[in-house]
């Protein structure tokens, strides 16, 4: 019964949704008042009923009812109840449910948040929503029904992926898709714009906090997701290329610049026609993710369910939400103004060049994901685009944006001026210049390349400091806190993502210069030193889990001879699908990981094939994108924000007046 | 005119993209050609794994037609594909010649018990050194031989009633004859 009442939510979930993605539309196109004042209403309802489908598959998961198809196919009944949980979404159909939820909670965020926006505006953008949620609710009820029965009922399920039974991978999914479906918003409020035939700058400062929020949570997305792939998969790496990550890295390189241009398009009301294609962009390549992931034109490590017939349908939907907004956008954007004119050295020129890198950054993740699909429809043959070429191809264009992170907030709109700020940065440059020649003796060892990738990030650390400096310098009378209290909160956000970048980049290059690994049989007593530390095997124990067997190794930390502590790396068959599974233990610090992880057992004496890793400043690659969605949140917590949104209403009535 | 021009450029770069992808979903990227096809099957002599005082080695099935399959009872997707051996044994479709990779013989004999024997035998191949001949990159993997001991064809995967319906009986058919 739970199954059915889901099922036919969706169904009513879609029927609001078509009201939704038409009679707004129309109604803001002929100022029928009653037709746009739908749509609040409409996607009220479409959250509750699609809320009420993912509440009812959530329960079937729960009360492990394996006459449905969705749960006998990706849990057991002796499955943990946080992982039954987030099996929800663990499967195709779950997933693409979550998808259309957070859409839906998207849209409502909108209604409510939207009290001061001009009425046709909103309608058109919750409107462009409903015609992305009917996209999405025909292809679950189309080809992904989640509720599908199955009969006769399986005794017992077929148990999730053991890979999945993680923390990192039950939030990874939804800070993914909040990210993914929170670009939906700038792409509709792009169109609402387009077909509105008014882009200025005020379009640009409502999508704002929109693009921004949703950056944020791809971020995190990302991040988990790699967090997830170094403990889990047991080689030590955080990012590996792979088709469905760059899938996710794609839309966020193309948000990126999108936050920047968006700046610009505000505060000068410049780049107006790029700013909206990179709206388009952002959520076009989202979709476009989804596709490769959903469609299996791509073979990656992430293998899942793969299915032509739902590959057509999406590929379908992608031709009719990308090309038709494409195709808008040649129709419209050529009446679109160049907005105001700026020096070839100006913040202006500096958030240019950090676009195009951007963008070029993009294509080429792009190129490398689709080059074998490419080949293969051409009949040029079967080949595939590894780490190497993503490796050699991007660090080039990276260097110059990071460089450009120092100096970009320095400038002067409009025309800045070389030797001016030649003398600002100065000291930042040579305090770069001699701790990046510095550090990696003081590490153990020069290499041109860590020395390159400090100079950057201590660079970044170092201009970003100059200019709070003189931001402050230039504030009006007050102690030092209350003069740094007094900055707006975008601002902070600002600095803060930056120096996120920093620590990032740290972390990146300390990784890869002095990281070891030592892949040794060890028999009990063994011990293998790395890097200092002394790993000593004492041997493995066989274990019992909930719903998996496998042996715990013991290994004992050592440096200097001094005692620091156990790890317990695990290995893991897990009873249903007898997948073999790698637990790392890692014992995780500022300063770096120690991390062991258990191969084979080999010969009969107790002797395992054991691999120790050391991974110095690891961290601090998530704790850069920590920093980088911290920055993001503070940016939109800032003042004006919430001012506008008390102080727009009377606007927006006036304007309702007017009309 | 000129200018309204470029504005299409999105359009047009996002239809051919879209061109390649329909392309791509009618392809497979598992299906890789192997370097193999059309050269002799690599030679080997191994012990049977229900008598392993005997051996078993291609050449005992010159002037054969026959199926090699490579599975273990460790493979989940083995069992997918099982029943339709199993099926084709029932009608003596072809020889099929197992080869257990990476596997303990009590636990492979054990699940030949539970699911069924389709195989004329069972080549024990516990290093996973005839695999790495062959070019096994992942289990199920099945190789059809021609008589005169020659690779014609590499199923990857398991090998569904389509494939065999579409692919592999055709093929055969056409072996014997020619």
């Amino acid at each position: 019964m739970i199954p059915e009442i889901g099922h036919f939510a969706l169904i009513l979930a879609l029927l609001l949704g078509l009201m939704k993605g038409t009679l707004p539309l129309i109604g803001a196109a002929r100022r029928i008042p009653a037709y746009m004042a739908v749509a609040r209403p409409a996607s009220h309802g479409q959250f509750l009923f699609v809320a009420i489908a993912f509440g009812c598959l959530m329960w079937s998961f729960m009360s492990n009812d394996f006459s449905v198809l969705n749960v006998a196919e990706h849990a057991n009944s002796q499955l943990p109840l946080q992982y039954k949980i987030a099996a929800t979404w663990g499967s195709h159909e779950g997933s693409m449910l979550l998808w259309v939820l957070m859409l839906s909670a998207w849209s409502v965020a909108v209604a409510g948040f939207s009290r001061h926006l001009p009425e046709e505006m909103v309608a058109r953008v919750l409107g462009v929503q409903g015609i992305l949620s009917v996209g999405f609710l025909l292809f679950i009820l189309a080809t992904s029904n989640p509720f599908e029965r199955l009969f006769p009922p399986a005794p017992d399920g077929r148990d999730l992926n053991p890979l999945l039974q993680d923390a990192g991978m039950v939030l990874h999914p939804p800070m993914l898709y909040m990210g993914y479906v929170g670009f939906s918003v700038a792409f509709s409020f792009a169109i609402a714009a387009l077909l509105g035939g008014k882009l200025d700058a005020t379009w640009a400062r409502w999508s704002r906090p929109w693009t921004t929020v949703a950056w944020c949570f791809l971020t995190g997305g990302i991040a988990l997701g790699s967090w997830w792939a170094y403990k889990e998969l047991g080689w030590g790496g955080w990012w590996f290329w792979d088709p469905v990550e760059n899938a996710s890295f794609m839309p966020w390189l193309v948000g990126t610049a999108l936050i920047h241009s968006l700046a610009v398009t505000e505060k000068r009301g410049s780049f107006k026609s790029w700013t909206v294609l990179l709206a388009i962009f952002a959520f076009s390549l989202s979709l476009l993710g989804t596709f490769l992931v959903r469609s299996g034109v791509l073979t990656s490590v992430h293998a899942f369910a793969t299915d032509p017939e739902r590959g057509v349908f999406i590929l379908g939907f992608l031709v009719i939400v990308i090309g038709g907004s494409l195709a808008l956008y040649a129709w419209r954007a050529p009446k679109i103004g160049l907005g105001g004119r700026f020096a070839p050295v100006s913040r202006e020129s500096t958030l240019l060049a950090n676009n195009v890198l951007l963008v070029v950054a993009c294509a080429s993740v792009l190129l490398g994901t689709l080059y074998p699909l490419v080949l293969d429809s051409l009949d040029l043959g079967k080949i595939s685009v590894g780490p190497p070429y993503f490796d050699t191809v991007f660090a080039p264009i990276m260097a110059p944006l990071v460089f450009l992170v120092g100096v970009g907030p320095l400038m002067r709109w409009k025309e800045a001026s070389v030797p001016d700020l030649l003398v600002r940065l100065r000291w930042a440059l040579g305090v770069s210049l001699a701790v990046a020649l510095i550090l990696p003796f003081v590490m153990g060892s020069w290499k041109p390349l860590v020395a390159f990738g400090l100079f950057l990030a201590i660079w970044v650390f170092a201009a970003t400091m100059v200019g709070i400096r003189e931001r402050l310098r230039h504030a009006p009378k007050g102690t030092k806190l209350a003069r740094l209290a007094r900055e707006p909160r975008g601002y902070w956000g600002m600095v803060l993502a930056h120096l996120g970048v920093a620590v990032f980049i740290v972390g990146v290059t300390l990784v890869n210069g002095y990281q070891n690994e030592r892949d040794v049989r060890m028999e009990i007593g063994d011990t293998v030193t790395l890097n200092g530390y002394t790993f000593k095997f004492e041997g493995a124990k066989s274990i019992t889990g909930p719903n998996y067997r496998g042996a715990r190794g013991t290994v004992d930390v050592s440096k200097d001879g001094r005692f620091i502590e156990k790890l317990y790396p695990e290995k893991r068959i897990y009873n249903v699908q007898q997948m073999p599974m790698t637990e790392a233990a890692i014992d995780s610090g500022i300063l770096g990981d120690l991390y062991v992880s258990l191969g084979e057992p080999v010969g009969d004496r107790g002797a395992w094939a054991v691999r120790v890793y050391s991974k110095p400043f690891i961290n601090w690659i998530w704790g850069g994108c920590v920093l980088m969605m911290i920055g993001g949140f503070l940016a939109i917590s800032d003042r004006r924000y919430r001012l506008a949104v008390r102080r727009e209403p009377e606007l927006g009535a006036a304007h309702g007046a007017a009309a | 005119m000129k200018r309204a021009v470029w504005f299409l450029l999105p359009l047009a770069a996002f239809l051919v993209l879209a061109a390649f992808l329909f392309r791509g979903l009618g392809l497979n990227p598992r299906e890789v050609p192997s370097p193999l096809i059309g050269k002799p099957a690599p030679a080997f002599e191994r012990p049977q794994l229900h008598d392993p005082a005997k051996t078993f080695s291609p050449k005992d099935l010159a002037g054969q037609v026959w199926l090699l399959n490579v599975w273990a009872s460790w493979c989940v997707a083995c069992r997918e594909e099982h029943p339709v051996l199993v099926e084709l044994a029932r009608q003596k479709a072809v020889p099929i010649v197992g080869l257990n990779y990476k596997d303990a013989s009590e636990d492979a004999k054990a699940w030949l018990k539970q699911f069924g024997d389709p195989y004329m035998l069972s080549v024990v191949d516990r290093d996973g050194r005839v695999g790495i001949d062959y070019g096994v990159y992942g289990v199920p993997e099945t190789f059809l031989i021609d008589a005169n001991g020659v690779i014609r064809h590499k199923q990857i995967g398991p090998l569904t009633p389509e494939a065999w319906e579409k692919t592999l009986r055709p093929k055969i058919e056409a072996l014997r004859k020619g």
